[in-house]
């Protein structure tokens, strides 16, 4: 098969008018038939469509193609789709050669029909220089390891394990936080069915306890990954509590006695907490955490701990767990308006943001649920809420955050004006998002309440002497300056990346997209997928999302990181590094080079030689160029077939 | 469609780059430009390498000795590789082929090293237009066969 003469079928894509309306598809597929060893070309209208795909296959078996090349998009969506259509035909998935001419010709030289026309045919020109070298390579694969880690125990996290659980798999997650829950264990109400937060998250966390396949790690941190799909081996830190969680129940007699108070992170800061502490009342494990930082060593919990669980000299512990897939939930922050103190933040007492509020609500919040601004201690009449704080905005954040701010605020203005129907709320939005199911009847049923919405976005925030804020405004459906006197303004801020985003980014090799969060796969196709083969991403940490969308996300990673799991194997590229001992003078510069240890040297004295793990290798190529003896090649990617494409960017004398 | 509009009546000369994109970020960020139909110049080709560091100097000289009037070569930003530091091995063979370009009796400006993230489709449009610019300023390349275009 391999000396076989190239037998090559050009395929050139029209795809409807976005590369057919932009340059002459027929030109370039008649320009394919002059080249050296092509056979056979076809415009099609839709070349990845059934029909499109029929034409290949018939074009294959007509023309007894051994190589097919297609003139179409980019190989980063659809190449897995033609591979799969020649494979089929009896062509080998690696003698198919994909020319990009809609990404990277039409769509983007659009205006210029000659030149787009020109440098289609030089790309296929490069293409079938390349095909006619292309060597057939057979797909290995790995055997996948049956244990899954979640990182980040949010809802999402949550949701993932269970369903790993469920269906039988071991599933470690992880949480750098002492308790599982994340950010929804803080809320007090849910929008746009205002139920109550930890009530309908406790029994999932309960139903994670109790789930005999998670193993619950908190208080942990992922601090490296190595290997390979199917085969990750993850360093987890677990950060010492100070205290035996297999001895302490939980009681919270230690933090009853502590002395030390410092400000309470789970109430937003408003409150405090002890140097040793339950997290918060249904915190799952329910266990005391020792604050080393601010604890003073009275050893006051030591006494008062009647099973005897305190530690003072425990260490930090490494551990190393095996795993075939890794979810990756760790979520979101809200944004900060304290750096540049965005509508008076920080400056003024009584501008506080949602996640504050969200304590001030909560029954279980520093003031009992009893909603009073920090000023004074006094029960707010008037509350202001700005909408798009960090968000929409080209001085912060340019995204919407995908409506959970506006959402936020609508809902609770409405619980407000539900507890009070006396007392006055405005919104200042610049557009209301309320886009997904049950948005709009919340946000109408806002203002049937009589919450008061204004169309502007504030420009000034000045304090009065009481305590009261005067918000400008310009009220853009009037055409009008208005200033609203408010007891409490509340700051709707969006959603920002995880400030861990680009350390876990930089551990697992996945790309983060300008916005900070993580990128997936393909937006709309593979939206749980990373780049990363084996790793797929849920919740916050690819975008702003809502608890609706990020439980979805969860069992969305399950199913995906299944297929993977259940099959038992992994496919490996064919296009990894090859060795020819004979040129290999065994000088050692791969081994230094390779970031994934594929190259060791092995043997002594006459025996000495390199010894490749292939299933390492992730097929860079960087060992290639490397080698000073040309010992290394990287198939699909060799020396000659990179070469043939560079000579024939050119052409003597034109067309 | 835009079928009338052809190249332009008066035929200024066009350079011909070669572009060599890492699979994952520039490659991606070609496909994004693409995606947001910024329009630039039709003079570069691109070939496709998984990762920066698999960009040979000799893909880069022979690019040159074959005509090429202007070489770029792209990957993801430093510390964002995609195998974790090629870019990194990248930017040595970058400070080498600087020296090499100039033995060759080229102009510096012939050489471009450039990061582009999959997401940085206009930038990648900017960093096409910019050197196609700068490339028509210096000309054709010496090196380039005569009767190649």
């Amino acid at each position: 098969m391999e000396n076989e003469e190239p037998r090559i079928g050009v395929f050139v894509c029209e795809c409807g008018v976005n590369i057919g309306g932009y340059l002459d598809t027929q030109a370039v597929a008649d320009y394919a038939l002059t080249l050296p060893n092509v056979v056979h070309t076809k415009v099609n209208k839709f070349t990845c469509a059934d029909s499109g795909q029929a034409e290949i296959q018939a074009g294959i078996k007509e023309h007894n193609l051994n190589r097919v090349v297609v003139a179409s998009c980019t190989p980063r969506t659809h190449e897995p789709t033609f591979r799969a259509c020649c494979k089929e035909a009896g062509v080998n998935p690696y003698q198919f050669e994909f020319v990009n001419i809609r990404d990277q010709c039409s769509w983007i030289h659009m205006w210029d029909w000659g030149g787009a026309t020109a440098k289609a045919k030089d790309l296929v020109r490069m293409g079938v220089a390349r095909s006619r070298l292309l060597e057939p390579l057979e797909e290995s694969s790995v055997p996948v390891d049956q244990n899954v880690l979640v990182i980040g125990a949010g809802v999402a996290g949550m949701q993932a394990a269970i369903d790993f659980g469920d269906m039988g798999y071991n599933v470690y997650l992880v949480d750098k936080e002492p308790s599982i829950g994340g950010r929804m264990s803080r809320f007090d109400k849910v929008f746009p069915t205002n139920d109550c937060s930890i009530c309908i998250l406790g029994p999932k966390m309960v139903e994670v306890g109790r789930n005999k396949n998670i193993n619950i790690m908190t208080y942990s941190e992922v601090t490296d990954v190595g290997g390979f799909v199917g085969n990750f081996e993850a360093t987890i830190l677990h950060k010492p509590r100070y205290l035996d969680t297999d001895i302490c129940t939980g009681c919270a007699s230690c933090q009853e006695v502590c002395p030390v108070e410092v400000p309470k992170e789970f109430n937003e800061g408003f409150g405090t907490r002890k140097a040793i502490y339950i997290p918060f009342p249904q915190a799952v494990p329910l266990r005391a955490v020792l604050d080393m930082e601010n604890c003073i060593g009275c050893k006051a919990c030591e006494k008062a701990c009647e099973p005897g669980a305190i530690r003072y000299d425990q260490e930090p512990v490494y551990e190393t767990l095996k795993v075939g897939a890794i979810i990756v939930a760790v979520g979101m922050d809200t944004f900060d308006p304290l750096p540049h103190n965005n509508y008076g933040y920080g400056l003024y007492d009584n501008v506080i943001t949602t996640m504050e509020f969200e304590r001030l609500l909560n029954a279980a919040g520093p003031t009992g649920g009893h909603v009073v601004r920090p000023s004074d201690a006094v029960e707010p009449t008037t509350v202001g809420f700005v909408n798009c704080v960090g968000s929409r905005d080209v001085n912060e954040n340019i995204y919407c955050s995908g409506g959970v701010c506006c959402m936020f605020n609508i809902k609770n203005a409405q619980l407000l004006k539900e507890k009070r129907p006396e007392t006055n709320h405005y919104i200042f939005y610049m557009d209301i998002r309320a886009t997904m199911r049950g948005f709009e009847e919340a946000y109408n049923r806002a203002r049937d309440l009589g919450v008061k919405f204004i169309r502007g976005k504030p420009v000034e925030i000045t304090e009065k002497e009481n305590g009261n804020l005067v918000v400008r405004v310009e009220d853009t459906l009037k055409g009008e300056i208005a200033n609203v006197e408010v007891d409490l303004l509340v700051l709707g801020t969006g959603l920002v990346p995880n400030e861990g985003i680009n350390e876990m980014g930089s551990i697992l090799k996945l790309p983060r997209s300008a916005d900070g969060f993580l990128t997936e796969l393909h937006p709309k196709l593979a939206p749980v997928d990373t780049t990363t083969d084996g790793v797929f991403v849920a919740g916050c940490a690819a975008g702003p999302r809502d608890i609706t969308y990020s439980t979805a996300h969860g069992s969305a990673t399950a199913g995906r990181a299944t297929r993977l799991l259940s099959t038992g194997e992994a496919p490996i590229m064919g296009i990894t590094a090859k060795i020819n001992e004979d040129a290999c003078v065994v000088c050692g510069v791969c081994v230094d080079k390779c970031p994934y240890g594929v190259f060791e040297i092995v043997g002594t004295n006459g025996d000495r030689h390199i010894n490749v793990v292939e299933a390492l290798c992730k097929g860079c190529g960087t060992c290639v160029t490397a080698c000073p003896t040309g010992a290394l090649e990287q198939s699909h990617f060799k020396n000659d077939q990179v070469l043939a494409q560079v000579r024939n960017v050119f052409v003597y004398g034109g067309e | 469609m835009a079928e009338a509009t052809g190249t332009t009546g008066t035929e200024e000369w066009q350079p011909k780059i070669v572009m060599f994109c890492c699979n994952w970020c520039s490659y991606g960020g070609a496909d994004s430009a693409g995606m947001g139909r910024f329009q630039m110049p039709p003079t570069v080709r691109v070939i496709r390498v998984m990762c920066s560091g698999r960009m040979d100097p000799v893909f880069i000289l022979n690019a040159f000795l074959e005509g090429a009037d202007g070489v770029i070569f792209s990957g993801c930003h430093i510390g964002d590789c995609h195998y974790v530091s090629g870019n990194y091995k990248a930017t040595i063979k970058y400070k080498f082929l600087k020296a090499m370009v100039n033995e060759l009796g080229l102009e510096d400006e012939r050489l471009k090293l450039d990061w582009i993230s999959a997401s940085e489709g206009e930038r990648y449009a900017q960093v096409v237009t910019e050197f196609t610019e700068q490339i028509k300023k210096v000309g054709p390349s010496p090196l380039k066969p005569e009767g190649v275009i």
